[in-house]
């Protein structure tokens, strides 16, 4: 039957096609990590380590040391977590525990979307015009350098953008609690703040890390928002009002016009640590998870 | 016996390293009613995904035996083509949700690419929705989605697709056990019609429903063929001491 | 005995006070940026200013046609290169989940997810901007195709998922093919989630900046070629915010607001979506 040929050759095609898909993912994975690779050679063969303890960042010289970026990554990214922890972790317990359903409840959640949903170039542009004039008022009162701009500022935005993305995290670990354990510690005269601290929060631990973990490798990749707000300096920060640069942001000002091969192999190799260092938060986070939920 | 449609040699099934099924031997008569019954976990679902081969989709699936549609055997042939021929009615009924009651029944034909003429298909929509009773219910509403129609009616309308195609064989599993007393009445009545031009096999774990409607009923226990026979003599001077055990409902 | 309960009680008001006070705190930032957005935003809107290319600075008008305009041939770029392959991948691992290549894939789905947009532009830089020796719209929808994979994916195979094997089972059942019945008779079914899904992934894009500063580029003029750079709303709105000039930041103002509307309007599309089109069970 001629029509039957057709048809499962076209069957086979099909097949094909859709584990073709799949593979192209790995390949594409694989070459973005290769061609991260060989473009970061030249700065890996001139630098070594050096690269990530070299505190000065000089173009013009050819020298290139990213720790001004690292600290300035470290500080902000976790700066950002502890500021956003009251909030995301309220919000979890609000939408997993105390409102599920209903209208409030979907109140909330419409209002965190719409948070999630506004992009990271809008965030950025707030901040430089609203934040960073109220924290230079704040700056000068304390009596630091009014620069507005700076690490603290750049932290503050974070916070705001990963909330929503950890609150939803924290909510899915929560409502996951099975309810016969809730339900026992009422019985036995619990209240519901104690069953939330005392029974639903350590166990649902391993997840609310995850979370954590997951939202830091948010922070990391952040790029426009702190790019715009966080000053632009190179060198070591100070303090917390210090003007910086985070690894994503040194990338965004510099590499349009990165000229040289080493100044570029240079930017390049940040952007493999940076991938490298998400690739592996990642990984941790979503293992925990796994673990959690198969439980 | 009759003549045989069916005739399943040796057949073994697994899923994984469970042996599901075990060394089958059976003979479908034509244009009768054939009952499979048997407690939960028998092999009877699996016994009759065999024949149409959807049992291999399962994971871990693996069957060795041969089974003949007419002399030839079905593992030699595609599974596609099986199907075209071996139709079948499922537990839930499962019309297309994105398809109108009209394109359902026609679904064999304009899925599998065949083209039929205006007049064609008028003709087998009306035949087809005739012969199992829904024609008057939904003639004036068959470009509607048949979502709307009640769970008795919808699976009357996946007989009708399924017999659409003129299968030689209809498998029905457990048509009835999702559906109200009366709908499911009126699906047996059916099954009764239908075997004037289509055989029926049909799984049920329903024992009177299996006394009522089949000709020939066959009973499985753990994978294995334990009695097969005209209906009457099962039910009332069974062989075997199984058989007899559990038409007493002492398990099951 | 009743003074400790006492306390007990009132810890209990005061943490749910303390949760319900936090969790409605975080949403002031939106707020707070509607209403700056609003506020600074609305009075530069006008005709010209969406119709009309940018003028030089110091002289009056003009408006941010060519950014609106090179937005939306990202949009098409990114979405021509993602969707077919993100669709098929997603059919792939909702098909075959017992297989090891498909738990491999879907971790690097994950984590896909998790690259760094910047990196992303690194990487469109380096495949597409080095070898065609020039910045263009290519590039840049490289990079946001990239970006749009792992949403695509993962919502193609959620929604697949979700549909029930009796469906499949009532079309192989009647013969026909595995390929036939998928496309004919699952995808159609499951449409309204995989349109979704693809409304979510350009939402996401329709605002990243950072994969287009060296790919993109930016174009003061309007460009309809995919080879040459192109401007596009978020990029336009980061260099106006840099620049030393007022008006220019006006314009920034206007034209992030037009930004959230496309990017809120595709939003509440794709709950449209599911609304009219969800096929239920």
């Amino acid at each position: 039957m001629h029509g039957l040929k057709r048809e499962l050759t076209l069957e086979i095609v099909f097949k094909k096609v859709l584990s073709l898909s799949a593979i192209f993912i790995i390949v594409l994975i694989l070459s973005i990590f290769l061609t991260l690779i060989f473009n970061s050679l030249p700065s890996l063969k001139a630098f070594g380590l050096k690269f990530f303890y070299g505190k000065t960042w000089d173009p013009v010289f050819n020298k290139f040391g990213a720790l001004p970026f690292l600290v300035g990554t470290i500080l902000t990214s976790f700066l950002a977590l502890i500021i956003s922890l009251p909030f995301s972790f309220s919000i979890s317990i609000f939408l997993g525990e105390y409102f599920r359903e209903g209208r409030i409840s979907s109140f909330l959640k419409s209002l965190i979307e719409l948070l999630a949903g506004i992009p990271s170039i809008i965030y950025g542009f707030w901040g430089l015009f609203v934040l960073a004039p109220l924290m230079r008022i704040v700056q000068m009162k304390l009596g630091f350098t009014p620069y507005g701009v700076g690490i603290l500022t750049a932290s503050i935005i974070l916070s705001i953008m990963i909330i929503p993305y950890s609150a939803s995290i924290g909510r899915e670990v929560i409502e996951l609690v099975p309810s016969e354990i809730k339900e026992a510690a009422y019985s036995l005269g619990a209240t519901k703040s104690e069953v939330i601290r005392k029974i639903i929060l350590p166990y649902a631990s391993s997840g609310i890390i995850s979370g954590i973990i997951l939202s830091l490798g948010r922070a990391l990749g952040e790029t426009m928002a702190v790019t715009m707000v966080i000053g632009n300096s190179n060198v070591l920060p100070k303090n917390i009002f210090s003007p910086s640069n985070t690894m994503a942001s040194v990338i965004a000002n510099e590499f349009a016009e990165a000229t040289g091969d080493l100044y570029l192999s240079a930017l390049v190799e940040i952007g493999l640590f940076l991938f490298l260092v998400t690739f592996v938060v990642n990984l941790v986070g979503r293992y925990i998870i796994k673990r959690y939920t198969a439980v | 016996m009759e003549s045989e449609i069916l005739k399943i040699e040796n057949l073994n099934a697994y899923y994984f390293d469970n042996h599901a099924l075990k060394d089958i031997n059976l003979k479908i008569p034509k244009n009768k009613v054939t009952a499979i019954m048997g407690p939960s976990g028998c092999g009877k679902t699996t016994l009759i995904r065999c024949i149409n081969r959807l049992h291999e989709l399962s994971p871990g699936a693996r069957v060795t035996g041969k089974i003949f549609l007419q002399d030839k055997n079905i593992y030699e042939m595609e599974p596609m083509v099986v199907r075209r021929k071996i139709g079948m009615v499922f537990q839930k009924p499962n019309p297309f949700p994105t398809m109108s009651i009209y394109k359902n029944v026609l679904s064999g034909y304009n899925l599998n690419g065949i083209r039929l003429s205006k007049e064609e298909e008028e003709k087998i929509v009306e035949e087809t929705l005739r012969k199992v009773g829904l024609w008057d219910e939904v003639k004036d509403s068959l470009h509607k989605r048949g979502t709307f129609l009640s769970g008795g009616q919808q699976q009357r309308l996946c007989i009708a697709r399924a017999i659409a195609l003129y299968p030689d064989v209809l498998l029905m599993d457990e048509p009835t056990s999702a559906l109200d007393p009366i709908s499911a009445a009126k699906i047996e009545e059916l099954i009764l019609k239908l075997k004037e031009n289509y055989t029926v096999v049909i799984v049920t774990h329903n024992l009177q429903q299996a006394s009522r409607i089949s000709d020939y009923t066959a009973f499985l226990l753990l994978g294995e063929l334990i009695e097969f026979d005209k209906t009457e003599k099962i039910f009332t001077a069974p062989s075997d001491p199984r058989t007899e055990n559990y038409l007493l409902g002492k398990f099951g | 005995m009743e003074r400790k309960i006492y306390i007990r009680i009132l810890k209990d008001r005061l943490f749910k006070i303390f949760i319900i006070l936090f969790s409605f705190l975080s949403t002031l930032p939106l707020f707070f940026i509607l209403f700056h957005l609003i506020k600074n935003g609305i009075s530069s809107l006008s005709f010209e200013f969406l119709f009309n290319l940018p003028k030089p600075v110091g002289e009056k008008g003009g408006g941010i046609a060519n950014a609106i305009v090179g937005t939306f041939i990202l949009i098409l770029v990114s979405s021509f290169l993602s969707i077919p392959i993100g669709v098929s991948a997603g059919i792939y691992l909702s098909e075959n989940k017992n297989k090891k290549l498909s738990n491999v894939v879907s971790m690097l789905v994950d984590i896909l997810q998790g690259v760094p947009s910047i990196v992303l532009g690194i990487i469109a830089y380096l495949w597409v901007v080095r070898p065609m020796g020039r910045f263009s719209a290519l590039s840049g929808g490289v990079a946001l195709a990239i970006m749009m994979l792992p949403v695509i994916i993962k919502s193609t195979e959620e929604t697949i998922n979700l549909i029930p094997e009796s469906l499949k089972e009532a079309s192989l059942s009647l013969g026909v093919p595995y390929y036939k019945t998928f496309l004919l008779v699952i995808l159609p079914a499951g449409l309204s989630g995989v349109l979704t899904g693809i409304l979510l992934g350009i939402s996401r894009i329709a605002g990243e900046t950072a994969p287009l500063l060296f790919t993109a580029f930016g174009n003061p003029y309007m460009n309809l070629n995919i080879f040459k750079p192109i401007e596009s709303l978020p990029h336009l709105i980061y260099n106006y915010a840099k620049s030393p000039f007022p008006e220019w930041h006006q314009k920034a103002w206007a034209a992030s607001f037009i930004l959230i509307l496309i990017v809120f309007t595709l939003n509440i599309l794709s709950k449209l979506v599911v609304k009219r089109w969800k096929v239920r069970f």
